[in-house]
Formats: structure tokens, sequence, C-alpha cells
């Protein structure tokens, strides 16, 4: 009963259990500049700078093991880390749906509809900051929020505790993963996020094309590509920016909702700066045809709406980010990116359920 | 580091009553490919730094230090806005739209 294998798509399992990943590192850097100097050639060395490195960086403080990555998968996907013992991590990051939840925006604690979209975990360990609105730094600062939060995992930290401190299946994995440390809900938070930190996507076609496979893309997607980093037409790498797809910064996009009666703030939450309201975190593209609906409202139920709200250049043009522009795309040129959109699809990978320790 | 280019020289004031001179310089920083071009800059009381865009995108240069609060908004490239910073202290300058972006100006 514990070896319930899903077969799951489009991430490479890093790290010690999982599949082998192959491509040298290299390092993530700003890439506008290189943009406009690309040919659009497999290989070509210009294309080089959208490779992700093999793992995501980890602290000094929290290098991965095994042990480290088997009991944050564990605890991923052990609902008793929730108030009511009913919901883990994977309830809303649920592997066989991109590491999302397929809704509009998320179910927390009673089923309770959240004010955003759960985002995917997919190659969140690439990044510098994390969730919408920017709030956590790492990985490790995130994975106490949703947790402990009444309306998501509504989970009272001293039971958590009680709890895994009474369990000796999980005394036995935390002394093995981190020998001598004591049980800390820190701790718990760096075995979450030294799992995270596997579930990664950077072997799609787009990948193999950008390694010399002339083969991996066709030609329709190549042609999507080039209109894709193009700023005069559709101007999606200025915020969608290599190596992961994401500038990890701000811009309000104009949605709809933005023009609703006390809007979602957003970013401005945190850093009050007047471009800030309603603008919330570029999310990654990479598996982004798994991850549907999409913004951070949930509103675009396909790639196409997203291509036509990008087309207008945003409904609610109150603080609208200055580099959204009402683009001049054909029909067969918005294809054309959506058709390069499903090349960002990494193959399919076998994920197995952990066994979760009863006493 | 080194090349910090102050640009301009623009007031030289010497007063009688006071044993140095006062001279207020504009310096520049750039926000290119997604950065500062300097991570950190020292000045004085009186000085003013002028932030150019030199991305083909929007930047929004800001602080919210004690020393000196101020939000430029966003602009393209090519343009510069001036900060002249009046106060003594430590300013941490941001973008609000890349929170990666950040650099420090220390007011002598
Ligand atoms: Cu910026």
């Amino acid at each position: 009963m514990n070896d319930i294998k899903k077969t799951l798509s489009g991430w490479c399992v890093a790290g010690f259990a999982g599949i082998y990943c192959m491509m040298s590192a290299l390092p993530l850097f700003a890439s506008t500049v290189l943009d406009g100097q690309m040919v659009f050639k497999a290989g070509h060395a210009s294309l080089q700078h959208w490779l992700l490195p093999v793992t995501p960086e980890s602290p000094d403080d929290n290098q991965p093991t095994a042990a480290r990555i088997a009991l944050g998968k564990q605890l991923f996907f052990d609902p008793r880390l929730s108030g009511d013992s009913n919901m883990s991590c994977a309830s809303c990051h649920h592997p066989s749906l991109g590491w999302g939840d397929a809704l509009p925006t998320g179910r927390g604690a009673k089923s309770e509809m959240l004010a955003r979209a759960t985002p995917t975990v997919i190659n969140t360990g690439y990044n510098p900051i994390q969730m919408w609105d920017g709030r956590k730094k790492t990985l490790e600062e995130q994975a106490l929020g949703p947790i402990t939060a009444k309306q998501e995992m509504n989970m009272d930290l001293t039971v958590l505790l009680d709890f895994l401190k009474t369990n000796t299946g999980y005394q036995q994995a935390f002394a093995d993963a981190y020998a001598g440390q004591p049980l800390t809900p820190e701790l718990v938070a760096k075995a979450i996020a030294s799992y995270e930190r596997t579930v990664i996507s950077r072997n799609s076609d787009f990948d193999r094309w950008v390694q010399g496979d002339s083969k991996a893309m066709n030609a329709q997607q190549v042609r999507g590509f080039k209109l894709f980093v193009d700023p005069n037409k559709g101007n999606c790498s200025v915020c969608h920016s290599a190596p992961n797809f994401t500038d990890n910064g701000f811009h309000n996009l104009g949605l709809a909702s933005f023009g609703e009666e006390n809007p979602d703030l957003g970013r401005y939450s945190e850093k009050p700066i007047r471009m800030m309201k309603g603008a919330f975190k570029t999310p990654t593209l990479r598996e982004i045809t798994r991850t549907a609906p999409y913004f951070h409202d949930g509103s675009a139920k396909t790639l196409d709406a997203v291509m036509t709200h990008y087309i207008v250049g945003g409904v609610v043009k109150t603080n609208v980010s200055p580099n959204l522009k009402a683009l001049t795309l054909t029909a067969q040129e918005s294809a054309d990116i959506i058709a390069f959109l499903q090349a960002l699809e990494s193959p399919f990978v076998e994920v197995t359920l952990p066994q979760l320790p009863l006493h | 580091m080194k090349s910090l280019k102050f640009f301009t020289l623009i007031v030289c004031l010497s007063s009688v009553s006071v044993t140095t001179s006062l001279c207020a310089e504009v310096f520049e920083v750039g926000q290119k490919n997604k950065a500062f071009t300097q991570k950190a800059l020292v000045i004085k009381v009186g000085d003013t730094v002028s932030f150019k865009n030199e991305d083909a995108f929007f930047h929004n240069v800001f602080s919210l230090s004690d020393a000196k609060l101020f939000d430029l908004g966003s602009y393209p490239q090519g343009v510069a806005r001036d900060v002249t910073f009046d106060a003594p202290g430590e300013v941490e300058v941001e973008c609000a739209v890349h929170p990666d972006m950040t650099m420090t100006i220390t007011v002598q």
C-alpha cells in the first residue's frame, strides 16, 4: 500500500533519489542584453543562458542529503501536518496537477476559498524570492507559512512538534537527516525545502533544442520563441526572462480583478511603493501547460485567454506595468507563441509516494 | 567600483566662516542588466545622485530608509532622475520591480 506509484509528468526529480539530469551548471544572470544578440539555431552559443543549473543552490546550513530529501518528502505528503490531519502540502501542490491544484484560487481548511492561485512548486528552488507578493525569500522561510496559516493547513506548531517528537519513525528520520540538531519548526521547514528543491523542470523540448537537438522543437515553435523574445512582438521575455522564465520581479498586469472594490494589492503590502499596487511576482513558464488556470487570480483558463489579455495590453489600466503594452500579433503569431510554450514541458517521470511512519 | 563617474561639479561654495569648502557633487548610478552599476557609494550631505535607466525596460528606484525617503516612479531607457541627499546616514536603495536590485548609499 505504500508503494503507490503515480505517473507524473514533466520534471526531473534531481538529487539523490531520482533521475539523473545532465548538463553543466550555468549561473543565473540577467539576460535581456543577451536576448538581443540571440541566433535562433539549435545549440547556438548565444542561447545557452536559457539553461538552468543542474540543481538549485541550497543555503549553507541546509545542504541537501538523501536523508533530508527523503524526510522532506514524507513531511510534504503527510496530512497530519494540518490542524484537521486531512491536508498535506501536496493537497494544494499536487504533483499530478503540475504541483498545483488546477483551481482558479486555492481551497484551504474546511475548503475555504483562498484569495490567490496556488503557485506551482516546480523550479521554485531556483527563485530568490517566494510567494505571489514576495514576502518570503527562501523555501525554508516559506514552508511553515501555509502549515500555520489559519485559512490554510491551520496547524499549531506546538501540536506539530508534539506529533513529530512522539512518532518514532519521524524521530529516527530527523536523527538521520539532522543529527544532533533539536527538532524545531525550522528543522521541519528545512527538510521540506530540501525536498522542494528536487522538483525541477529543465529537460524540456526547448532545453534540448538549446543544447543542440534541432529536432526537439519544430519550425513553428522556433518562430514562437523568436516572437517570445522580440520586444516589438510578444515582448514576453521582458519579464519571463532566462533561464527560469521569470525576472523574479513584480508587475501589475491590468487584470479585471484589480478594478473590483478593495482589490488585492499584492506586492504593495510588502513594499508600499505606488507602482506595486496590484503587482504580483512573475511566475515561471516552465511546465505552463500543466499549471492552468493562469494569473494570480486564476482568471485565465487557457493560454489562448492569456495571449488575448496581453494582446489587448490589460483591461484595467489604473496602475498597469509600463512594461506591458498592447501587442501587434497576428492570430498565427499568437498560435506560434503558444506552440513554443508547449515546448517548455518536460517528459514524464514517476514519483513514488513515501511511506509515512504511523507511530 | 573605482569608475565612479561624478560627471559634474555643480556647486562649489566657499565660505569664510567655514574652514572647508562646501562642494556639492553629482554622482551617476545606472540601472543596467537588472542591477545597479554600483553596489555601494559614499557621498556627502548635499550631494546628488542621478539614477539613469540603461535597460530597455522599466525600473522603479526608491528608498524607504530613514535617512532619505524617495520613490522615483518608473521611467524608460535613457531617462535619469535625481535625488539630493540632505541628511547623513545609510540609505538602502532598491528597485520596486526587481527586488534583487539593491545598493547602499552612505551619506556623510
Ligand atoms: Cu529594476
